[in-house]
């Protein structure tokens, strides 16, 4: 059988990892943890959609995860070819580095 | 059946809390970590609690997804992207030094949790064959090909486009990547 868990509660578990990866993502200043940090408040979105998803006994929360997965797929891949670039540029994963621009 | 239906929901209730404990521990220590291999190694540990948290949720569609996907296939991608920014001489002993058997601890130890949980729910899920309120991979795919069509197609047209937009920031990564400052 599945679990029995109350929506607040289930939804409050969601909002707590979500925070963690924005403190994550507010206070890390290595780019790679902070593309983790991303994916954490997207899987945690997803986990509030699934978790709505089986309360209401409907299949829509699984497929909103299959688009945050994609999403999440689409963004990762970008992210870490730009971060290879900021390697090869700056020769640093701080973001510190990179904190001016040149117009 | 009805009292061993409530036993056995109540089991899943603790897996579930349990599993979600695991998840923000692993997901606090992941953000914490100095290092980013350790960082990695305690993501796929939280990314494999909200798996089990799917699971006993009744999606284990997504619960497949996740591990096959999310904790397999773009945690693949961050692995290998930290070993390309690593390529420097040396990096044998420094990976050496970050590999430390007590670095494997942490995250085995979550590890060792969850699947002791999984195994557990998978035997509820066998022997309790009522699971009424799982919904079936079936469900979910006849959704995604029936209202949600046009969602579908966006999604693989915006994989096209992450595909291609890698596909152009990493080229000249790869060929010039020696003439770096």
């Amino acid at each position: 059988m599945t679990a029995n868990v109350p929506l607040g509660v289930g939804l409050s578990i969601a909002a707590v990892l979500l925070c963690i990866g924005l403190v994550g993502v507010l206070v890390r200043r290595n780019i790679v943890i902070i593309l983790l940090s991303v994916e954490t408040m997207l899987n945690a979105c997803g986990l509030a959609f699934v978790f709505a998803g089986s309360h209401h006994q409907q299949p829509d929360g699984q497929v909103m995860y299959f688009f945050i997965l994609t999403v999440a797929a689409a963004e990762v891949s970008v992210g870490l070819s730009l971060v290879l670039q900021m390697y090869r540029h700056f020769g640093s994963l701080d973001v510190n580095t990179i904190n001016r621009m040149r117009g | 059946m009805g009292m061993r239906t409530s036993e056995s929901t109540l089991a899943m209730t603790f897996v579930f809390y349990l599993s979600a404990a695991a998840a923000i521990v692993a997901a606090l220590l992941a953000i914490t970590r100095a290092n980013v291999v350790h960082a990695l190694l305690y993501f796929i540990c939280s990314l494999l609690a909200t798996a089990v948290m799917f699971f006993v949720l009744g999606a284990p569609f997504v619960a497949a997804l996740v591990v096959i996907i999310n904790a397999g296939a773009i945690m693949v991608l961050f692995v290998f992207v930290v070993m390309m920014l690593n390529s420097a001489p040396g990096s044998i002993e420094h990976e050496r030094a970050w590999l430390k058997p007590r670095v494997w601890i942490g995250p085995v130890l979550l590890c060792v949790v969850l699947i002791i949980e999984l195994v557990y729910s998978l035997m509820q899920y066998r022997t309790g064959a009522i699971a009424g309120r799982t919904i079936e991979p079936r469900q979910v795919g006849i959704a995604l090909f029936g209202p949600y069509l046009l969602a579908v197609e966006l999604a693989s047209m915006l994989l096209l486009a992450g595909l291609l937009g890698a596909y152009h920031l990493g080229r000249g990564a790869l060929t010039s990547g020696g003439e770096r400052p």
